[in-house]
Formats: structure tokens, sequence, C-alpha cells
């Protein structure tokens, strides 16, 4: 029999997760100290948005609306848009399920950035790595969040330290990596017109929805 | 139910659906060109409207005041390949050192 390499187990994905698990744990903390004292939010619903939602991105900009005035429909549609990109992700690796429905529901939540990026790794996804990955992220997520609403607790108002600069630092960071081509650079500089324009003249939480828009930048060939 | 629950179960539910969406609903298949190229394109979209709103967003104004200089710092770490959270970090300490000063 010709040597084929071995069929990884959801252990190796564990294996292969540990060198990045600064990233959900330094990320989780984080989020639990901002959101426990975000403004409409609290350290319980913090923890079960992460135990939930399990995006980072999604869930930062979710609570930064909320804290910043807006509604509920902004603020939830702001956390959505930004998941939306799940749809994609999910689609690419739908076949390496196994299982009924029930389990590919269950195994399809722990898909994130990072753990689609690893079970990929290989030049084809593979189930053991997503899982063994993505579920070794969700735990260190959301028991990082819960240490760190306890963290903001002690820490006092984050407010004072200047957490909306921090908040602006994290999407300015998330939002590097899409801007190296074209495209990316045209419909974010759309995006920034479109906000500019409407934070003078509409509620807290309207200009980045209306921001949407410019994915229709898309559209063109 | 206070507003931050109403937004951790339409957020919650919304993100399941949709990493469920390929495993559960349509199996592998591919986005139609266009649309995949829009849905790509809504994460730097939605994260430059916030990093607007979150630096000059004010009560219904913009303004310019000491978190301009937080993510001025943040952007040199950004470029220096900081990780994210010392990038945050470094943005919240210039503005609140910028907060202290004025």
């Amino acid at each position: 029999m010709p040597d084929s390499p071995p069929r990884p187990r959801i252990r190796d994905g564990v294996r292969i997760a540990i060198p990045l698990a600064p990233s959900p744990i330094l990320f989780g903390l984080a989020f639990g100290v901002l959101a426990a004292d975000a403004s409409g939010f609290g350290s319980l619903a913090a923890v079960v948005m992460s135990a939930t939602t399990f995006s980072g991105a999604g869930q930062f900009a979710s609570v930064s609306v909320l804290d910043a005035g807006g509604t509920v429909v902004a603020a939830s549609l702001a956390g959505i848009f930004l998941s939306a990109r799940y749809i994609a992700i999910s689609m690419t690796i739908a076949s390496i399920f196994p299982g009924g429905r029930l389990r590919r529901f269950a195994e399809s939540q722990v898909i994130v950035d990072e753990s689609w990026a690893l079970s990929g790794r290989s030049g084809r996804f593979e189930w053991p790595i997503l899982v063994g990955s993505g579920a070794f992220f969700y735990v260190l997520w959301v028991v990082s969040t819960a240490i760190g609403t306890v963290l903001g607790g002690v820490l006092g108002n984050p407010n004072a330290l200047g957490l909306d600069a921090a908040f602006a630092a994290l999407f300015l960071a998330l939002a590097v990596p899409y801007l190296r081509d074209r495209r990316g650079v045209q419909a974010a500089a759309l995006a920034a017109a479109i906000t500019l324009a409407l934070v003078p003249v509409a509620p807290a939480g309207v200009p980045i929805v209306a921001a949407s828009a410019a994915c229709l930048v898309g559209l063109r060939r | 139910m206070s507003r931050g629950w109403i937004v951790v179960a339409l957020l919650g539910i919304a993100t399941m659906a949709f990493k469920a969406a390929g495993p559960v609903l349509v199996g592998r298949r591919e986005l139609p060109p266009r649309l995949r190229a829009c849905v790509d394109l809504l994460a730097p979209v939605m994260l430059t409207a916030l990093v607007v709103t979150q630096t000059f967003g004010g009560d219904e104004e913009l303004e310019l005041d000491a978190r301009v200089v937080g993510l001025g710092a943040a952007a040199i770490a950004i470029a220096l390949r900081a990780h994210i959270v010392v990038a945050m970090f470094v943005a919240g300490l210039a503005t609140a050192l910028v907060r202290l000063a004025v």
C-alpha cells in the first residue's frame, strides 16, 4: 500500500491550534472588559454573547454601537452584517461535515476565521482539524470573556481610560487585512464617506447601517 | 428584556444560522460571483464605518478630539505588526494621556 499521510484526529486540531491560543485569550479578555462596562450591557450578557455568537468582530461591533447610544436594530445589524461573511465561509467547507443535520449544525458553530484557516492548511479542508481547533478556541473565548468581565470590575471605568479609541483601534486592525486589493479600498473609502456624511444628521447607529450599502461596489465587474 | 439581551439574541441567532448555512442548508455550492463579492466586502465596509464613528462620532455631530491621537498611535502599532490587543491598549493609553494633559 502506498504511503499516504495519516488521517488527522481531533486532538491534532487542538495541538495545531495551541500556538494561536494567545489571540482568543487576549481578545476574549478585552471583549469581557469592554462589554461588561458598555451601556445596555452587563457581564452575563457578555458571556452569553460569546457563547452563542462566537465571533469577535461581530460582537465588538454590536456592543460598540449599543454603547454609543445606537438603537437595538442598528446594534444588531452592525454585528449581523459583519457575521454575514460566515455564509460564504461555511459554504466552502460544507462537504466535510459528517452525520445528520443536528450534528452538522452543532459542529458548524465552531467555524471561526482561525479554525477555518487551520482546517484548510493542507490544501483540502479537514474536519478533525476544524472541530479540534474550533472547539479549543471556543472554550478559550468563552472563559476569557468571563475572566475579562471580572477584570473589568476591578479596573473600574474603562471609558475614562480611552475605551472609545480602543474600539476604533480594534476595528482598524481588523479592517487592514481586507484593504490589500483595490476594490476593498474603494468600498472602505465609500463606507467612510457615507458614515462621515450621516453622523451629523442621523441618530447613532444609522450611519453604520447605511454604510453597508458600500458593499454594492462588489456588483461592478 | 433589556436592550442588550435583545441584541445578544438577534446576533446569536443570525450568526449561528450563517455558520450553519453551508453545512446544514445549501451544501457545498458557490454563491453567485457578484453576490459573493458583495458579501466579501461587507467586512471591510462595516469595519471602516465603525472606525469612523468610534473616532469622530459625537452626539449627532463630528468631533475632533483625543481619540484621533489614539487611532494614530494604533495605526503605528498595527504598521509595526503589533497584536490587535496591543494596538487597542496603545490607542486607549494615548487617548487617556491626551485627556489627562488637556
